[in-house]
């Protein structure tokens, strides 16, 4: 377990029939400092920064103090963490967590 | 003093008398408002040779992003659009934190900046300004003879 201080970051959650889609706001990590794990009942994103920065940098003014995002997500049982696919664009990851099969809504043909 | 309508809950009191503590010690309240907790967030730094500018605007588009300089003041507008689902009528959104719409952020800055010397650049979502100081706003050397 990692327990260095990190920063919550923002994110938006939408499901539809399928699945779960997940954004969350990452700026400055690149897709090899994010690490998306999910092992049964818990989802964890964990990314660290990588900015450019010349020498000698003084800071005046901070509202991003730390270098790292941590959040984690309780998964509900329907989810199948290994259908899980993961996007990163510009700062932005979108996560999209597959419902297993068996618990997709399923219409059922009234006859008579 | 607010009161919080759960005074019992020990996470936002602690929320709220930090917001009151990080207002109590902002140096300079703008005129524009509270500058923190804006969106994009901002980083200010700088060497003996430049200003730097951290923006945190994650999912934009690096060309619709408006930069300007004018006279010490550097401002950062742009829009970012809402993560809409595919199929809204038939998915429900269960959590909405992030950003969404226009934005336009100022920041005063010193005035021994060069406006020709401005560099900008958007990596992972992150936008940094680099701007030079003024040459003879530099430090010189004065020799002694």
């Amino acid at each position: 377990m990692n327990e260095q201080p990190a920063l919550l970051p923002p994110v938006d959650v939408v499901e539809d029939e399928s699945g779960i889609t997940l954004y969350a706001d990452l700026p400055g990590v690149p897709k090899d400092k994010l690490s998306v794990q999910a092992d049964g009942e818990t989802l964890i994103i964990d990314g660290e920064m990588a900015l450019e920065m010349p020498k000698d940098l003084e800071a005046t003014h901070v509202e991003v103090s730390l270098p790292r995002y941590r959040r984690v997500f309780s998964l509900s049982k329907e989810l199948d963490p290994n259908k899980l696919s993961a996007e990163l664009k510009h700062g932005v990851l979108k996560l999209r967590i597959q419902k297993a099969e068996r618990v997709k809504p399923r219409r059922i043909e009234v006859t008579g | 003093m607010e009161l919080s309508l759960f005074p019992r809950d020990f996470v936002a009191e602690l929320d709220r008398l930090h917001r009151q503590v990080q207002r109590a010690f902002e140096i300079s309240p703008s005129i524009r408002g509270f500058a923190r907790g804006g969106f994009p967030a901002l980083n200010v730094a700088s060497t003996p040779q430049s200003v730097e500018i951290y923006a945190f605007a994650p999912g934009l588009e690096p060309k619709s992003i408006d930069v300007q300089l004018e006279r010490g003041v550097l401002s950062i507008a742009g829009e970012r659009k809402p993560a809409v689902p595919e199929e809204p009528e038939r998915a429900t959104v269960h959590v909405n934190e992030r950003f969404a719409g226009h934005f336009h952020r100022v920041v005063t800055l010193s005035d021994d900046l060069d406006p020709n010397e401005v560099r900008a650049a958007y990596r992972e979502g992150v936008l940094h300004v680099s701007i030079k100081r003024l040459q003879s706003a530099l430090p010189r050397r004065v020799n002694v003879s």
